[in-house]
């Protein structure tokens, strides 16, 4: 009964090929739209969370507000490195100066770093990046910003080559890597170690710095620096603390957000596409009168009727969503491909999507196919 | 002594109410006995497609009593009656009534569909029937590539294949030429000597002399039975 059914339904919706296209051409358009969608914002999500776990969710911002003035001091860090939960702690010194390389002056940004900034090896492109002994005793050593390098020195090599900051003479002992996304750049600056920058800079104090903590700790730790720094500045208001993980979560409630208004927009055209399919199942009812009469006469009980009709809207409605997958997908390839973020399918979408628009053709196939089985035969059959 | 296969005793039909009312069939009576060639003459607006809508339980009545095989189909439900004429009833209509998307196997197979049997043993009975009417070599072909003599054939294996009790036929060769209307009238012949039970509702006397008694019908009532053979 069942593969008759579909024959059936087959048929009917093949014999009719321009209009059964144009039916569910709403319910095409709502899942690609849905697949689409769905696919992009998740391969952008990805794309965010692979970022920031190679990067490390267990990292905080620390920066001091106003002037130079009133940073924080190497002593006031080593108490914060000494918080329980802080794996280490970077500082950032940054300075625009004149910087002297290969025969060219011109104003550079100079980062004043510890050793902690280099705890990854992936920092490094060549050579060697700072070392606590570097730290300790304000050596002048520098590290060449990937742009940087590759300007002045396209050819051959920076390693052991001297600069001039300021004045005074750097021996440049490693380039870096191009820096992620999400911290700030340090394609065209110099990096020294911060003592000595400290130093040369004349600054007491440090006005930003990175801490990372061990994982999972960041919430407590966030709490306990928070703390500290209150004390350190006398209950003033004078610093941010932003974690990873703030945002992080405020990105996820913005996609999460954007995702209910999409998948809300698309309901509305699927909603459409399913009045579409009503439509269309309404005019069949009424062209197969006679039809619907005849197998009365040889027994179809209503039951069937409804079954079969109920067949014929859910096949309709099941080719729209199943087209609309393939376009959506096609389409979400295509975004995620330009873009440059990971393209992936979920299944759980297609499944989603395919099961809504089954659902779409039992809701709006019901009220055509219940008035497919009350016609009584005898008035079918009367129209033959 | 045949058995009754069919009772009506007092059977009124009206449509509308009031001053509206209609009465199309006024107090039939008719036994039909198993193994009869029954014609139902009258015609047009006599009550005879009226009677047979009613015989074949595809239209209730306003009064009186149906005894089908002594089963009283009077408040069955439609469910009970769409089962109910699968298993009893083979209909043959003036317009053959084909579904024309379909083969001429898929059409005599319809009515098995809508029973609890098997794939294999539904096409076995198909072929049976389509050979039976002579069209063995002609089961995939679709209604509009058949002769109207043809299709009236496919039709006939359709209302034969459940092996009913009664064969309804509503002016079946109306829609046919005289030639093809003869070679459906002599299938009609070879079923009753069979032992098929057919009622056979016409307008035509011609026609209505092949059965072997006619019921004339006219306002809605019986005016006389014959018997022709």
């Amino acid at each position: 009964m069942i593969r008759e059914n579909i024959r059936m339904a087959w048929l009917t919706v093949i014999s009719h090929k321009m209009r059964s296209f144009l039916t569910i051409l709403g319910i095409v358009i709502g899942t690609a739209s849905i697949i689409a969608l769905m696919t992009i914002i998740s391969g952008v999500t990805d794309s965010i969370n692979d970022e920031v776990a190679t990067f490390g969710a267990d990292r905080m911002t620390v920066q001091i507000r106003g002037d130079g003035e009133s940073g924080v001091s190497i002593a006031d860090m080593e108490r914060l490195e000494a918080i329980d939960g802080v794996a280490s702690l970077s500082p950032t010194l940054s300075q625009t100066a004149d910087v002297y390389v290969t025969g060219q002056t011109g104003q550079q940004t100079v980062l004043g770093k510890s050793e902690s900034f280099f705890k990854d090896d992936s920092t490094v492109a060549t050579g060697r990046g700072l070392t606590p002994l570097d730290v300790g005793q304000k050596t002048h050593v520098a590290l060449l910003g990937e742009t940087i390098a590759k300007e002045a020195f396209p050819t051959s090599s920076p390693l052991g080559e001297e600069i001039v900051i300021g004045g005074i003479r750097y021996k440049v002992v490693g380039t870096l890597a191009p820096s992620s996304e999400f911290s700030m750049s340090t394609d065209e600056a110099v990096v020294i170690p911060v003592t000595t920058a400290m130093t040369q800079f004349h600054q007491a104090s440090i006005a930003t710095f990175d801490l990372y903590t061990d994982p999972g700790a960041s919430g407590a730790v966030q709490d306990d620096v928070t703390r500290q720094l209150t004390t350190a500045f006398n209950g003033r208001d004078a610093f941010t603390v932003t974690s990873f993980e703030d945002a992080l979560a405020s990105i996820d409630q913005i996609n999460a957000l954007l995702g209910m208004l999409l998948v809300g927009i698309a309901s509305i055209s699927l909603f459409v596409g399913g009045i579409g399919i009503m439509n269309m199942m309404l005019v069949s009812v009424t062209e197969r009168t006679s039809e619907i009469g005849l197998r009365k006469a040889l027994g179809a009980t209503p039951g069937k009727i409804r079954q079969q009709f109920l067949f014929e809207s859910v096949l309709l409605s099941m080719l729209g969503g199943l087209i609309g997958v393939l376009i959506g997908g096609l389409l979400a390839f295509g975004f995620t491909f330009v873009m440059g973020v990971p393209f992936a399918l979920a299944g759980s979408t297609v499944g989603l999507a395919l099961g809504f628009s089954v659902v779409i053709g039992i809701v709006f196939g019901y009220i055509p196919a219940r008035k497919a089985s009350n016609l009584q035969p005898i008035e079918a059959l009367r129209n033959v | 002594m045949m058995t009754t296969l069919i009772e009506v005793e007092q059977l009124t039909k009206s449509y509308g109410s009031g001053d509206n009312r209609q009465l199309v069939l006024n107090g039939i009576d008719l036994e039909v006995k198993e193994g009869e060639f029954v014609a139902i003459l009258g015609p047009s607006g006599s009550g005879k497609s009226t009677l047979m809508n009613i015989l074949g339980c595809l239209d209730g009545y306003s009064s009186g009593r149906y005894r089908f095989g002594n089963k009283d189909v009077t408040g069955l439900s439609e469910t009970e009656l769409s089962l109910f004429r699968n298993e009893r009833i083979g209909f043959i209509f003036q317009q053959f009534n084909l579904l024309p998307r379909l083969s001429a196997r898929e059409n005599v197979e319809l009515p098995l569909i809508y029973q609890r049997s098997s794939k294999a043993e539904r096409q076995e009975r198909t072929r049976q029937m389509l050979v039976r009417v002579g069209l063995g070599d002609k089961m995939d072909h679709r209604p509009n590539q058949l002769s109207g003599g043809q299709q009236q054939r496919v039709a006939i294996a359709r209302a034969l294949v459940t092996n009913p009790s009664l064969l309804l036929a509503d002016e079946p060769t109306g829609a046919l030429d005289q030639t093809n209307g003869r070679q459906i009238m002599a299938l009609f012949h070879e079923l009753h000597a069979e032992g098929k039970t057919i009622i056979m509702i016409t307008h035509d006397i011609d026609i209505a002399k092949e059965a072997t008694r006619i019921v004339h019908v006219r306002d809605g009532k019986i005016e006389k039975e014959e018997r022709v053979r």
